[in-house]
């Protein structure tokens, strides 16, 4: 068994990253395991990596997705946070100090923060991941090039949606919006760029039926989600971006989940004392960038008083850290 | 150590290679791509000697990638005797590479 730890924070988007800097300052030593690159927009760093120029998130006007996630890295690792690039693959969170494990490798730790986040929504049809990285994609700033002078096809209505249909004017030759709805769910000036953009087309209340092609794609067969016609739409490529849902599997069994699978909390405690959650794992409503800082910061000062109260520390610095709150 | 290929090599990196090769098409504007380096690195070393790891960058080559009927990065395909035996979409773990490769060694 290896040694107890103060903290240990599992993923590395803003929110786990957030947590990794107030822990750091606080002399807690955190150990943030960020995972490791797995399927479809599942990575270290989360959802920003494959986002382009971020706008709404304070002081950060400018910058790429992966460029403030660089930063915010970089400030954990300045504060001491311990960064290991490893997956988890099992909890324990049963018995104080609760078990996390990597394979054979096993950690334990007095609290744990989790902040999973969430993974890409697929449209659930099996000739998806026949076509896909045939047509099919789910990463537009990867993939667009591959479009040039292109026919496209964007699944979804929210703010990824339209960010990645925008985006992907720059390089196809038509963009078709494909939403269940007949009025979009993506923030006004999302929207209002998208519906002004004279090379993105929309196609109102209708879901993707069925993903045709042989070897690439070559259309998709739409649905009206009212009158329950069907039609086909020849493109050369989807572009998939109806959502997230939380990376929670971990968790079944040992915190609260809803429905959905996001860990039910309260601010950020979960159902387990001394466990914590923060970000898009526990956030059904607000899922921004800055909300998961957010919670990332309560989770860690939840963090360090229950660790003030429960166990007094002996692995705790005898010198407190000294730079300016 | 990871070759960098082009159109004009791959011919002779891949295709007449007589160990098995796995290919990695990247671009520098994928994020993505850039996360899987270190996974790329680290399955290099693992099969030094057994297995060509060989880098191509799509935005220099995008003929070859059409050729290859790649329209998704990252793609990392596996080629034995001159011919693709597979190919892994998207993000991967080492795991999954190491799975794949030791399948084409056996």
């Amino acid at each position: 068994m290896s040694d107890t730890r103060n903290v240990i924070i599992i993923g590395s988007g803003p929110a786990g990253l957030t947590a990794a800097i107030y822990a750091a300052r606080a002399n807690l030593k955190p150990l943030l395991l960020e995972g490791e690159p797995m399927g479809a927009g599942d990575q270290p760093g989360g959802q920003l990596m494959n986002t382009t120029e971020i706008e709404n998130f304070p002081g950060a006007i400018g910058l790429q997705g992966p460029e403030l996630m660089a930063k915010i890295r970089e400030q954990a690792v300045t504060f001491g946070a311990n960064i290991a690039s490893q997956r988890v693959t099992k909890v324990d969170f049963s018995v104080r100090p609760f078990g996390v494990w990597v394979g054979d490798q096993e950690y334990r730790a007095e609290t744990i923060i989790v902040a999973t986040g969430a993974k890409p929504l697929m449209l659930g049809l099996d000739d998806e991941w026949r076509l896909m990285g045939r047509g099919v994609s789910t990463c537009a700033t990867c993939d667009g090039f591959f479009f040039r002078g292109k026919d496209i096809a964007v699944v979804g209505g929210g703010d990824a949606a339209m960010e990645e249909a925008i985006f992907l004017t720059n390089f196809a030759k038509s963009v078709t919006v494909i939403h269940r709805r007949d009025k979009l769910r993506a923030s006004q000036v999302m929207a209002d760029r998208a519906l002004a953009n004279d090379k993105i087309k929309f196609h109102w209340s209708a879901e993707v039926a069925a993903i045709n092609g042989d070897r690439m794609l070559e259309s998709v067969t739409l649905k009206d989600t009212v009158t329950g016609d069907k039609s086909r739409l020849a493109v050369n490529g989807l572009f998939i971006a109806i959502g997230h849902k939380p990376s929670s599997e971990l968790f079944e069994g040992q915190l609260e989940l809803d429905s959905k699978g996001y860990i039910v909390t309260k601010g950020v405690a979960t159902s387990v004392p001394g466990v914590y959650a923060c970000g898009d794992v526990q956030d059904a409503v607000y899922r921004q960038a800055i909300t998961s800082a957010g919670t990332g910061c309560m989770a860690a000062l939840d963090a360090q008083h229950f660790l003030e109260e429960h166990a007094p520390a002996p692995a705790k610095a005898k010198t407190p850290a000294t730079a300016a709150v | 150590m990871i070759k960098t290929i082009d159109k004009t090599t791959f011919d002779g990196t891949v295709l007449k290679s007589d160990k098995p090769v796995l290919v990695d098409l990247w671009a520098e504007w994928c994020q993505p791509c850039r996360a899987m380096e270190p996974t790329i690195e680290a399955v290099a070393k693992e099969f030094e000697g057994k297995v060509t790891v060989a880098k191509l960058n799509v935005d220099e080559n995008p003929e070859l990638a059409q050729q290859l009927d790649v329209m998704s990065i990252p793609t990392m395909m596996l080629f034995k005797n001159g011919q693709p035996v597979n190919r892994l979409v998207g993000l991967s773990t080492k795991e999954r590479l190491t799975g794949a490769i030791s399948a084409a060694l056996a």
